[in-house]
């Protein structure tokens, strides 16, 4: 073999990765995204962290017949020491200890991720459809269509929601089905105020047109040719708003209107555990770090999400900056017990 | 001639301006546009919106589109060229007028109306980077067509698709790619493989290489000649070029503010431009040949082109003309043939240029004034 011909082998072998290197570039918008999210630790990490966590809410029957301790049973006699305070972490098979009643503590916490991560999945996803298809008609259409819909928009927007949320919670009696159809009547909104602005945009490009000169009608354009637009921009708000819809769950069982006991929620763990924080820490603790680490990594799965979509991030500086910017929005969602300090059991009676 | 008065006025405006029609038979005549004029309301006011002026982007505008030619539609950025053209494909309603294609009357027709129309009229846009989707991967742009009007399934579909593409001069196997991984001209070539898929009689290109590097903009058109060979198109082809469009076209329209100034077969307006608006467009227009441009007097027009929401009175170039006198402000003048013309070349000028007349000489004394 000449040196020319291994010259030409070597040029051939570097134009064919040129080939393949373009193709993956080029492949499909999601399979860019994964492969610069890939690359994001950070986002990676959180990635794993919410697998868990649903892994183990999904799990939780298993681990109910391995530590032989049901949710909602009471332990009396292991679960409670003498002076009927709930025992620690470790003591008696109770891995994270016990309850105000004698409870298994991770029993319970797995059980209030099951109520959470389904109230906080469900209601972003009724919030999302139902926010794109308002967003939607009201871009698309325009005029008087966009002008009822973009005023109840801002209604919605304009209303104090937590107050809402706990006069309607008390009219119709709190239960999970109040507390979705809640939490979904806000999720929507926002989602919808922001996929209208994209609409506006997307409905003046010239390929709307052709679509329109090609004859089609107004469904198949918002379906065919708006939506896949929107995609990218839907997922990022409707990752970072599952857990707004979390924290929003937990403080209304916090506040005593979600879920109702004996049925374990993050929200009503905390609010159980402040009758107990001076004698048992753990009580406290395990229930917030729950829902702080699980609000966190959804958090920061968008902003990561966000980052690969967007094609204006340079790739090597993303990494850098991206630390940078999340410092100070890592002490943000700080949890309900940070946020919501308890106003309204400022004095409460220690339970027996 | 009294503009429209809004967009309720739907009739017919009748303004006894001769259509140039002369020689050719009725049968031959794929599009003709009758009196169409489109205004676009200006609204303003928050809550309450109320109407305060009507954009005239095309009033009154009269041609006709003979089977199997080409007419090049030219005219500066607003002089309404493009919304001619989307009111012909149907895509925006026009304020009044007619237009007729193939021998039905297609004015603002309802989408389900329009349908069957849509088959035989399509469009190839200005710009190959938003006029693709990029959401959507070629086959599925190209194959849009088949599935909006239900011609064509799956593996047919895509035999189809695939045809289209070589037909144009894609690669077939690029079937799945996405409109990022071509590049201008090529995206131009999906654009014209789309406007081709239901083998329309019409296609409407506005500004269809305008956007493209010089060296791809003759593959394009030379693409775009191919095809009218081939298959029998008759174009509308809109551009801002002088020299593409006479490369393109069998007849030329020269439009100004909204209003024809000049109609004609090719080589009768480049050769002996009457509008005076024509001659210095021509003038403007780069030449290849070095001494033929030294040789050339340009013709330096002064001032803007004026809004179109007030357009001035009478001829709507007079305050821009280097030969305009007290009588172009009063009259508008009508479209017919000039200084012994043939009776399909029009222009609408009450003083004409004359085959060398300097123009030029005329423009210093005007620029002067204003």
């Amino acid at each position: 073999m000449s040196i020319t011909e291994v010259e030409f082998e070597a040029q051939g072998a570097e134009a064919a990765q040129e080939v393949a290197g373009r193709r993956i570039e080029g492949r499909s918008q999601w399979q860019l995204t994964w492969a610069r999210l890939r690359r994001d630790k950070v986002a990676i990490g959180s990635l794993i962290v919410i697998v868990i966590m649903v892994a183990l809410a999904i799990a939780a029957p298993a681990f109910v017949s391995l530590t032989g301790h049901p949710p909602n049973t009471a332990y009396p006699i292991t679960g409670q020491d003498a002076a009927g305070n709930p025992v620690g972490p470790g003591t008696n098979g109770f891995w994270l200890g016990t309850d105000g009643t004698g409870r298994d503590l991770f029993i319970r916490i797995l059980y209030g991720a099951r109520i959470s991560l389904f109230v906080g999945v469900l209601t972003t996803a009724i919030g999302t459809v139902a926010g794109v298809a308002v967003g939607l008609m009201a871009g698309f259409f325009g005029g008087f269509v966009d002008n009822v819909l973009a005023r109840i928009t801002d209604a919605v927007l304009a209303f104090p929601y937590i107050v809402l949320a706990l006069a309607l919670a008390v009219v119709l009696g709190p239960s999970l089905s109040v507390i979705i159809a809640v939490i979904s009547f806000f999720a929507w909104a926002g989602i919808a105020r922001i996929v209208r602005g994209q609409t506006l945009s997307i409905k003046e490009k010239e390929y709307i047109e052709a679509a329109r000169s090609l004859g089609a009608g107004p469904f198949r354009i918002m379906f065919f040719d708006i939506l896949p637009n929107l995609l990218a921009p839907v997922l990022v708000l409707a990752t970072l708003y599952i857990p707004q819809a979390v924290v929003f769950e937990a403080t209304l069982s916090y506040l005593g209107l979600g879920i109702q006991p004996p049925t374990a929620s993050w929200g009503n763990l905390l609010s159980d555990a402040q009758n107990f924080y001076q004698q048992a820490w753990w009580y406290v603790v395990f229930p917030a770090a729950a829902l702080l680490i699980t609000t966190l990594a959804f958090n920061l799965l968008g902003d990561g999400i966000r980052d690969a979509m967007d094609p204006r991030t340079e790739r090597v500086l993303a990494g850098r900056r991206r630390r940078k910017r999340r410092k100070p929005r890592a002490s943000g969602p700080g949890g309900p017990t940070a946020e919501f300090p308890d106003p309204v059991r400022q004095v409460a009676p220690p339970t027996p | 001639m009294p503009a429209s008065t809004g967009p309720a006025d739907t009739a017919p405006v009748s303004t006894g301006q001769p259509v140039a029609l002369e020689g050719i038979l009725e049968e031959d005549v794929l599009v003709r546009v009758e009196h169409v004029t489109k205004h676009f309301p200006v609204r303003a006011g928050g809550l309450i919106r109320r109407t305060v002026g009507q954009v005239q982007a095309v009033d009154d505008v009269s041609l006709v589109i003979p089977r199997g030619k080409t007419l090049g539609l030219v005219g500066e950025t607003g002089s309404g060229k493009s919304t001619l053209a989307r009111c012909v494909a149907g895509l925006v309603p026009v304020t009044s007028g007619r237009v007729i294609f193939d021998g039905r009357d297609v004015t603002n027709l309802s989408r389900r109306a329009m349908r069957p129309v849509r088959r035989d009229v399509q469009m190839i846009f200005q710009d190959p980077y938003s006029s693709l989707n990029p959401r959507r991967r070629v086959g599925a742009i190209i194959g849009d067509p088949f599935a909006i009007h239900r011609t064509a399934t799956g593996g047919e579909r895509k035999r189809r698709i695939q045809e289209l593409m070589e037909r144009v001069g894609l690669n077939p196997e690029h079937y799945n790619r996405f409109p990022a991984e071509f590049s201008g001209g090529q995206r131009q070539r999906i654009g014209v493989a789309r406007a081709l898929a239901l083998r329309p009689k019409l296609i409407i290109c506005d500004e269809p290489v305008s956007a493209l590097d010089v060296s791809i903009q003759a593959q394009v058109l030379n693409l775009l000649a191919d095809l009218q060979q081939d298959y029998g198109l008759t174009y509308l082809f809109i551009a801002h070029d002088l020299e593409v469009v006479r490369h393109v076209s069998d007849s030329v329209a020269v439009m100004y503010l909204g209003r024809i100034g000049e109609l004609g077969p090719r080589d009768d307006v480049y050769d002996t431009p009457r509008h005076p608006y024509t001659a210095a467009l021509l003038s403007a227009a780069p030449a290849a040949d070095p001494d033929t441009a030294a040789a050339r007097q340009r013709i330096i027009l002064t001032g803007d082109v004026p809004s179109p929401i007030d357009p001035p009175s009478g001829c709507r170039f007079h305050p821009r003309c280097p030969k305009a006198r007290p009588l172009c402000s009063e009259q508008e003048p009508q479209l017919e043939p000039r200084l012994g013309d043939a009776p399909t070349h029009v222009a609408a000028c009450h003083f004409p240029v004359e085959a060398g007349e300097d123009l030029a000489a005329a423009a210093p004394a005007r620029s002067e004034v204003s």
